[in-house]
């Protein structure tokens, strides 16, 4: 055996890491679902081209006109089976032909609707010789980084961060705590600190697999944006799961059951899973309470990997998230290890 | 404080001997008290019982003794040293193994015991203590997978990946069956022969016998007597028990005096209906036994003798049986 073997830091490290992959479940949720929410997020809110809309004409030659409209489904209806139509959302718009002109029926609260009877018109007018006064053009646009999914993997990203950090520190150390695991260990000679260490640096270990996999598998996919530098994005999320990773510990500290932890770790994440912007953008919470969003660690840790990825920010723009990230870091830290239950 | 606080062990010569030295030890757990008054040498080399019913205390003062709880009053010396003082060379020397500690089923023996082995400066290759536990056959296999007794062979092996000098193995064999409690008897037995102080506890008064050379009695935080099991057995008076039931003559009353006066007869109790004689010569006081039913009156329903073991030291000592509690 190597003196690297021997040593009881490489040890515990290891077999951190070995318990690890051995659990089956916790695979699946720190490797796996992360990718699998964002399969379906990312087919969820596609950017689809336009709908094309179905409406309906009262008389053929009406539906001639509304059909050179690219934007518009047409059919042939009488003025009852259209009525019906309508009514029972089959069509959006119904064109009648009336001594006078033209007459839509449609509702004017659906947005849909109220899109089909600018297109109708337009075709209607089009087709009975009106020319446009003034002459316009398109310019399409469809601009990576400005979607749901570019917006969302960061999100996802900090999410599972958080998750794996405060879980997997957690369940391990109060299942050795219940165990009486934890007591084994220090009537042994097996330094403290390493104990801690040792679930620092195996989670660090896991990150890179963890990280690499599911933004990988995000650039490749469905070409998320990479803006930033790719050392400064790999120092935010190190700093984010060693500050999840300190809350971990401060939970984990004096639980004596895995019930009561999780039920701890269930009250720590769920209000971040809320309010810290992982689908939405925090900023839709009222002012009031933005000062407390803000201070979220999870909160911090996205605005930073957005910041990163999205807009390619460097870390001297980073500042404020990475200092709230830092506070999170050692303040929990310092407690967990003047309150920890080593029994 | 009860008389058997003030027996001294013979063994303990001189103080370079002793492995472990408690005196005036007190616990208490708010209003419970676990210790209450303890003192103990414990010579180098030897095999030291602590035997007592459940909350008796012998958990509580093993772990003073492990440093895993500090004592409200009184002072331990192992090996010369104060947890105070030098707790970290201890941990390095002595070897524990506590009740109820679950390894992690997914490690496998090998794996275990290389992680423990990795806490110590110096000690036994992981492997001899695989060999020593006899878990060869399940080196590559996960702790969860092991039966009862194989997991506790494997806390035993790794209380001695750091070769200790002295061991403490609390209640080692408890909800074992009786083959697998043989097989650790056996490797408890191997570890005397290499000279380790062990200490002890159990609440099998068989276990104590078959594997102490010296044994505390405890019940309610004290030591009620302490010796070798063979100095405690003949403490009862008698080398043999005389057990027997009596169906009801026409007053219903016995005369005990009757009993105690038969020559070779030391004592008489009864407990829920059952007679018990200590008793010293059984070929020549049995008949004399039957003879003085005979004369009260009664009818026998149940006779049984057998040799006094550390049970009945406990019976006569407190009155209670210990498999009761």
């Amino acid at each position: 055996m190597s003196r690297l073997e021997e040593s009881s830091l490489y040890q515990l490290t290891t077999t951190r890491f070995r318990l690890f992959l051995r659990e089956k479940e916790a695979i699946f949720w720190v490797f796996v679902f992360p990718i699998l929410l964002a399969v379906g997020l990312g087919i969820a809110f596609r950017n689809r081209p336009a709908d094309v809309l179905p409406v309906a004409g009262t008389t053929p030659q009406l539906t001639q006109a509304l059909a050179a409209e690219k934007g518009l489904n047409v059919t042939t209806m009488d003025e009852a089976a259209g009525t019906h139509a309508l009514a029972i959302g089959v069509i959006q718009l119904l064109a009648i032909e009336t001594p006078q002109g033209v007459a839509y029926k449609y509702d004017d609260t659906n947005p849909d609707a109220r899109l089909a009877r600018l297109l109708a018109d337009r075709a209607v007018q089009n087709a009975a010789g009106r020319h446009d006064a003034v002459a316009a053009q398109n310019e399409l646009i469809h601009e990576t980084g400005s979607r749901y999914i570019d917006f969302v993997v960061p999100g996802l990203l900090g999410m599972n961060l958080m998750g794996s950090a405060i879980w997997g520190l957690g369940f391990s150390i109060v299942d050795a705590r219940q165990k009486k695991l934890l007591k084994r260990m220090v009537a042994s000679p097996m330094q403290r600190w390493q104990y801690l260490a040792s679930f620092l640096l195996s989670r660090l270990l896991m990150l890179v697999i963890e990280v690499v996999i599911f933004v990988g598998f995000a650039r490749i996919a469905f070409g998320v944006p990479l803006r930033g530098s790719i050392a400064e994005l790999a120092f935010l999320c190190v700093l984010t799961s060693l500050s999840f990773s300190a809350l971990g510990l401060l939970i984990s500290s004096r639980a004596r059951t895995i019930e009561a932890a999780s039920g701890l770790m269930n009250l720590t994440m769920l209000p971040m899973w809320i309010l810290s912007g992982v689908f939405f953008s925090a900023t839709r919470f009222p002012s009031l309470i933005q000062p407390f969003v803000r201070a979220l660690p999870l909160t911090a840790a996205i605005d930073a990997l957005r910041g990163n990825m999205l807009q390619g920010l460097t870390l001297p723009h980073l500042v404020a998230p990475v200092s709230i990230l830092l506070a999170w870091l050692v303040v929990p830290f310092f407690i967990a290890l003047r309150i920890f239950r080593w029994r | 404080m009860s008389s058997a606080n003030t027996i001294h062990a013979e063994t303990a010569a001189n103080a370079a001997s002793l492995s472990l030295t408690l005196s005036g030890l007190r616990k208490s757990f708010g209003d419970v008290v676990a210790v209450a008054g303890v003192d103990l040498d414990v010579a180098k080399g030897e095999c030291f019982g602590l035997l007592g019913p459940n909350g008796a205390g012998k958990t509580t003062t093993i772990e003073i003794c492990e440093g895993l709880t500090s004592p409200d009053a009184g002072s331990v010396t192992l090996l010369g040293m104060q947890w105070q003082h030098h707790a970290t060379e201890l941990r390095q020397r002595i070897g524990i193994q506590l009740q109820e500690t679950q390894f992690p089923d997914k490690l496998t023996v090998e794996e275990t015991l290389r992680l423990f082995r990795s806490f110590y400066r110096r000690g036994i290759a992981a492997d001899d203590a695989i060999r020593t536990a006899q878990l060869e056959e399940k080196r590559k296999a996960r702790v969860g997978t092991l039966s009862g007794g194989q997991k506790q062979r494997l806390a035993m092996a790794c209380a001695l990946v750091g070769d200790p000098e002295l061991l403490f193995l609390d209640e080692p064999t408890t909800g074992l069956d009786p083959q697998a409690r043989r097989h650790l008897w056996d490797l408890v037995d191997e570890l005397k022969r290499a000279g380790r102080t062990i200490i002890l506890t159990t609440h099998y008064m068989d276990e104590a016998e078959r594997l102490c050379d010296r044994v505390a009695i405890m019940d309610h935080g004290r030591f009620i007597a302490l010796g070798t099991p063979k100095q405690l057995i003949a403490s009862v008076g008698g080398d043999h028990i005389v057990e027997f039931a009596l169906a009801g003559n026409a007053d219903g009353k016995m005369d005990a005096a009757l009993l105690t006066a038969i020559p070779g007869v030391q004592s008489h109790r009864v407990d829920a209906g059952l007679h018990q004689l200590s008793v010293t010569d059984l070929h020549t006081t049995v008949p004399r036994i039957f003879t003085a039913i005979d004369s009260m009156g009664f009818d026998l329903t149940g006779f049984r003798t057998h040799s006094a073991t550390l049970e009945d030291v406990f019976v006569s000592l407190t009155g209670r049986y210990l498999r009761d509690e």
